[in-house]
């Protein structure tokens, strides 16, 4: 029990850092990203394939950071002088993409089998039960840290700019803001947190394949921050901790009688989507709202 | 090579024409309530299962199928519009494709959870290709063929004759002026998600009887619908005709020189190319 709370937990972290990436591209300058799944793939793939040629776990999560900014500006380079609907229909096209390359391109996926045997750092010198305790330590200090930093972010006067294109990009532009760069920028760092989250999954699992990338998760990080809070950095972090929960719970219902395991695993993704709109319907500020600081008095 | 080249341009007329009906629909959405609907993927799956179930299950005609399938599906989608999507629309153009995404997960494991994972074939006779000229195409896509182009004469000729067609043009064209102009928006959104439904539920049908369903048989096509409204503009019907048939024939070609499991990223870098040279799409935003 105690192993499964441990594994439980550093999954909560790995979508803690999914929902802050999330609520960097949506919450905070507001540029939907439906393919967040795809640079977490991105990420993990990265980190497991350098990795796999001798660089060092460190040295596999900067290049998987990279990845994922490399990514972000795959996407956003046609996107972003559009309406934000034309970013939301190639970021769900992209996270396609990175399935169908991850499935076909067997000379550096491994296809459909999968990269098995990724490096797990330190595993050899804690043993099974150390390594998940370490990892849990791991993740959730990388979580404190890029959450802490996201906060900072929020308060500074570049967050207020980023929010400022979320609230009116004209304005923005007029007051001087170069709407364009801030959108870039920070769609290229939550892109690199994703990635980041990637690698963090992969190093945890040991083995990615195509099969882990689904489309749902990001659905699952769309609840996660919508839940938590859009906007708002602890917000991200408690939905994705309490949606990691509710998923596992929910697990248990796998021995209701009379229903197929395949009707058991519908009403859970049922209720995963009703959640969605139902939030968005009835509290789409979420359980810890964004708090909109006060305007200084000029002295 | 000559004769490949035709052959893929005749495979992607086909292709184009069964995707133009649901891009057909996924356009008469945005045009009217101005959010690309990811929902239309469950509307495309709910009339594919709808039409499975009236020609199989009951054994009736494809073309009772076909009908029921549109009704079922317009009928799906109107539900899901009025009892979430339309509420979420005040909150700006995202939250609607938002919710959008979540009611597509809803629909789609509401089929999951009565019929399953597994793939379902129509009952549709086997009958062999026709040969011509060295090409060969299939009895099933010609009729696909035929029928598209009676959904797209027909969607047509209500759009341009019909009252309600027209307001929906005005209310695409400018919905404040169609306002003043007497137009109930109310009304006309209905009736757009009602068409948008039963092109989905159609193109469905066609999809299946063309191939096999699943669950994520509308979820599949998906990017391949948004691809051919894309290219064609947005929100332009016409243009999503326009689209559709580039599409399938850059699908087709694509695949004289790119291995078959490819075709899904056709419709990506698709999109990435017209949006970077010609954004408004091949034939501007216009309803029609």
């Amino acid at each position: 029990m105690a192993n499964y709370l441990t594994f439980i937990a550093t999954i909560g972290g790995i979508y803690a850092l999914l929902a802050l990436s999330l609520n960097l591209a949506w919450g905070t300058v507001g540029l939907v990203n439906l393919g967040l799944v795809g640079f977490f793939a991105v990420g993990a793939y990265a980190s497991a394939i350098v990795t796999a040629i001798g660089v060092p776990v460190v040295g596999g999560i900067v290049v998987a950071m990279l990845a994922g900014v490399v990514a972000g500006v795959i996407v956003t380079f046609a996107t972003l002088r559009l309406r934000d609907d034309y970013l939301a229909i190639v970021t769900l096209g992209f996270a396609e993409v990175v399935r169908i390359v991850a499935l076909n391109e067997r000379w550096l996926t491994n296809g459909a089998d999968g990269i098995s045997g990724i490096v797990t750092p330190l595993r050899q010198t804690l043993g099974g039960r150390g390594f998940d305790l370490f990892y849990l330590g791991l993740v959730t200090l990388i979580v404190v840290i890029v959450w802490f930093a996201l906060r900072r972010l929020d308060l500074s006067p570049y967050g207020r700019a980023l929010k400022s294109v979320r609230e009116d990009q004209e304005l923005a532009a007029f007051a001087g803001k170069d709407v364009m760069r801030l959108k870039f920028e920070a769609f290229a760092l939550s892109a690199a947190i994703a990635g980041l989250a990637g690698a963090l999954y992969a190093h945890f699992q040991s083995y990615v394949s195509p099969d882990h990338f689904q489309p749902l998760i990001t659905i699952y990080v769309f609840l996660a921050v919508t839940a938590g809070g859009v906007g708002r950095p602890i917000g991200a972090v408690f939905g994705a901790y309490a949606v990691v929960a509710f998923m596992e719970a929910t697990r248990f219902l796998a021995d209701l009688p009379f229903l197929e395991p395949v009707q058991v695993a519908a009403m859970r993704e049922i209720l995963i989507g009703l959640s969605l709109a139902l939030i968005l319907l009835l509290k789409p500020t979420g359980l810890l709202p964004e708090k909109t600081p006060k305007a200084t008095v000029q002295p | 090579m000559l004769s490949a080249i035709l052959q893929a341009l005749l495979n992607g007329l086909m292709t184009g024409a069964l995707i133009a009906i649901p891009a057909i629909g996924f356009s008469a959405i945005f045009a009217v309530l101005r959010y690309p609907s990811f929902a239309i993927a469950g509307y495309i799956t709910i009339g594919a299962f709808a039409g499975w179930t009236l020609n199989v299950s009951f054994g009736l005609s494809m073309e009772v199928a076909l009908v029921g399938a549109a009704l079922v599906a317009a009928l799906a989608a109107v539900a899901t519009e009025q009892t979430i999507i339309s509420r979420l629309r005040p909150s700006g153009a995202l939250t609607a494709a938002i919710g959008s995404i979540a009611m597509n997960l809803v629909l789609e494991n509401i089929v999951r959870f009565f019929y399953g994972n597994d793939l379902r074939g129509y009952d549709v006779p086997l009958v062999p290709d026709v040969r011509f000229w060295g090409l060969r195409v299939g009895m099933q896509q010609i009729e696909t063929l035929i029928i598209s182009i009676i959904v797209m004469a027909g969607v047509f000729l209500f759009l341009t004759r019909t009252r309600f067609g027209r307001a929906m043009r005005a209310v695409a064209d400018n919905a404040d002026l169609a306002r003043l102009k007497g137009i109930d928006p109310r009304k006309v959104s209905f009736v757009a998600v009602a068409l948008g439904g039963a092109l989905a539920g159609l193109g469905g049908v066609l999809l299946g009887a063309d191939t096999s369903i699943d669950p994520l048989t509308g979820f599949r096509i998906l990017l391949t619908v948004f691809a051919a409204a894309v290219l064609g503009g947005l929100g332009s019907i016409p243009g999503a005709v326009v689209g559709a048939l580039s599409i399938g024939i850059a699908e087709e070609l694509s695949l004289l020189v790119l291995p078959a499991t490819y075709r899904g990223a056709v419709g990506f870098v698709a999109i990435l190319v017209i949006l970077t040279f010609r954004p408004r799409g091949l034939l501007g935003e216009r309803a029609l």
